[in-house]
């Protein structure tokens, strides 16, 4: 598990993470929802150890993430950012094998190759495995980092909305090799999307941020309630239900 | 994902272009230039000489205590300038920099200045030793500069640095002037193979490890150049490997200041090249990058000694003209694909 405890990120004064006690990466796909500026980014990087939390501990299995060696960490936790701007001319091959690092130290095995190569197809990235990530389109450029992530083959994987730049097919892709990720692999899945309702259809669990709190967090069923949509969005969520499950309609 | 084949075939796939030919040509060329180094010269210096005279010839001499030395220097020099910059370039995330656009070479050079008026008599190894130090101390303060003022256009990142170097020189100049040491210091700042031969060129190795060093190292760079979350989530010690770099960076410069003194754009040029080439993973462009820096001032240095034969023209002249026009060219490249 990654245990949360009292944790408070401040910047300049201002609380963007306030005292959050949470337990995350239980079985399955977990959803993380919330308006922008709720603090969602900020909390990955503080478990990401990109960021240092100014009160509270953060551990994942048992290891305090502030203490722990960071290439212990990093077989275990994967952490993929809202912004990725690589400056450096790699190729998608290249990058998916640099997600290889905390386990080979630059030197590939045969093992390491396989995870590669499966990252690679797992992301439909075969045609474009020998492209330069400038040359690629913002949704493809998107799927490599992903593949990267794969690659690094952690038992938690933490997203940060991995949706963004993925037209209609490519967005419901994604969150079936999430699911698939969760449910063949065995990974603990923690996620940051806008939709929620791609949140509700494909994860287990849903939690709620809002002004650095945790709001709510419960099955995704029992957050798909409008009087909940509303308290976390401050507007008006009707949810319906369509062929059994809820659906939020928020198109005005 | 399978159901996707049939979206993957409207993209073809389109393979990268084998670059071996590239690669040959640079070997081939390094062997031909480096020939021509060992025997282009005032004096006559031919194989023919060479094997009819014997070992005791002054052929043979001259030879062995000038023009292999010299050759070899060059070839160190320009395959290490070259990582220096690549190495410059992935720690800053920026292709526009190298030692020469960041004060690095400058406060070397006052490095070099410090140890003439304070330590006249140290040994070559110790004045290289404190232009290393002056150097690193560069690398750092560029490094705090850039963070300090986030500068997110490309090409202010060099301007800031070239005006950091600015202001270093000119404080090195001031106290030159004053001390009476300008000379010595148009020694270092002039680029020149001219003064080497055996027993006065040897430090220049040390440049030539550091090339070794970051080779080993290779990986940690290109993790590095993907920016500091990626390489912290990928279990890299951001820190360390960049200050790993920083070394490399002040012990090149210093190495070759005090063997061939400064030597302008080759650090900013040849990784571009590559890079244009075969992209930016270190450990593929690190051979690439070494074998092109070498050629690129080997043949600078044959063109300085043949374009005024029998006289020698300055390196840093040649390389200059050639570096400048190179670089203007990447930069209008760079801007006609700007989005
Ligand atoms: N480096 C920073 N300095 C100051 N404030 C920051 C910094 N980074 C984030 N913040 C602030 O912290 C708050 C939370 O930001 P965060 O990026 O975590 O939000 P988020 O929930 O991920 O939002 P979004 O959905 O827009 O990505 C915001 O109000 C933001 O302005
Ligand atoms: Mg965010």
């Amino acid at each position: 598990m990654i245990t949360l405890e009292g944790v408070t990120k401040r910047y300049d004064g201002q609380t963007v993470v306030d005292d959050v006690t949470i337990g995350l990466g239980g079985d399955g796909v977990t959803a993380l929802i919330g308006p922008n500026g709720a603090g969602k980014s900020t909390l990955f990087g503080l478990v990401g150890r990109l960021l240092h939390p100014d009160a509270g501990r953060i551990t994942v299995d048992g290891m305090d993430v502030a203490r722990t060696p960071s290439n212990q960490l990093a077989t275990t936790l994967a952490v993929l950012r809202q912004d990725n701007h690589v400056a450096a001319r790699l190729t998608v091959h290249d990058l998916v094998e640099f997600g290889r690092f905390p386990h080979s130290r630059g030197r590939l095995t045969v093992h390491d190759r396989e995870h590669v190569e499966r990252a690679l197809s797992y992301l439909d990235l075969d045609p474009f495995r020998s492209r330069f990530l400038d040359e690629l389109s913002g949704g493809q450029r998107q799927r490599a980092f992903i593949a990267m992530v794969l690659a690094q083959d952690t038992k938690y994987v933490l997203l940060d909305e991995p949706l963004n730049n993925l037209d209609l097919r490519h967005m419901t892709e994604i969150m079936r090799l999430v699911r698939r990720m969760a449910d063949e692999l065995g990974k603990r899945v923690v996620t940051v999307l806008h939709d929620v309702n791609f949140a509700a259809t494909y994860a287990d669990r849903m939690v709620a941020m809002r002004d650095g709190r945790v709001v709510a967090d419960a099955p995704a069923r029992d957050v798909m309630r409008p009087e909940v949509l509303e308290a976390v969005y401050d507007t008006a969520v009707d949810v319906r239900e369509i062929d059994g499950k809820p659906v939020a309609l928020y198109y005005g | 994902m399978t159901a996707l084949d049939t979206a993957s075939a409207s993209t073809p796939t389109r393979e990268r272009p084998r670059r071996t030919w590239v690669g040959v040509l640079v070997g081939v060329l390094l062997v031909v230039l480096a020939g021509l180094s060992l025997f282009v010269g005032v004096s006559d210096v031919s194989p023919v000489a060479v094997l009819t005279g014997g070992p005791g010839s002054d052929a043979a001499f001259l030879l062995g205590v000038s023009r292999i030395p010299r050759t070899v220097a060059v070839v160190l020099v320009g395959a290490s300038l070259g990582i220096a910059g690549l190495i410059m370039q992935m720690l800053v995330r920026n292709k526009f920099v190298e030692p020469g656009t960041t004060g690095v070479s400058e406060f070397a050079t006052l490095g070099m200045l410090v140890t003439i008026v304070f330590f006249p008599g140290m040994a070559v190894v110790g004045k290289m030793g404190v232009a290393a130090v002056f150097g690193l101390v560069g690398t750092w303060v560029f490094l705090q500069v850039v963070k300090a003022v986030p500068v997110r256009q490309l090409v202010l990142v060099p301007l800031v640095g070239i005006m950091l170097g600015g202001v270093v020189g000119a404080v090195t100049v001031f106290f030159a002037y004053r001390l009476d040491l300008l000379q010595s210091l148009g020694q270092w700042s002039q680029g020149s193979f001219a003064t080497v031969m055996q027993g006065r060129y040897e430090f220049v190795w040390i440049a030539g490890v550091m090339v070794g060093v970051a080779w080993l190292a290779a990986d940690r760079f290109s993790v590095i150049g993907l920016g500091e979350e990626f390489a912290t989530n990928l279990g890299l010690d951001y820190r360390r490997v960049v200050a790993v770099g920083m070394v490399i960076i002040a012990v090149i410069t210093a190495a070759v200041l005090v063997t061939a003194g400064l030597i302008p754009f080759l650090g900013l040029v040849v990784p571009n090249v590559v890079s244009l080439v075969i992209g930016d993973n270190v450990r593929r462009a690190i051979p690439w990058v070494a074998g092109l820096g070498a050629v690129f001032v080997l043949g600078c240095d044959v063109l300085a000694r043949v374009v005024r034969f029998p006289y020698e023209i300055p390196l840093s002249v040649v390389v200059g003209v050639l570096g400048a026009a190179l670089f203007l060219w990447l930069l209008l490249r760079r801007r006609s694909r700007a989005h």
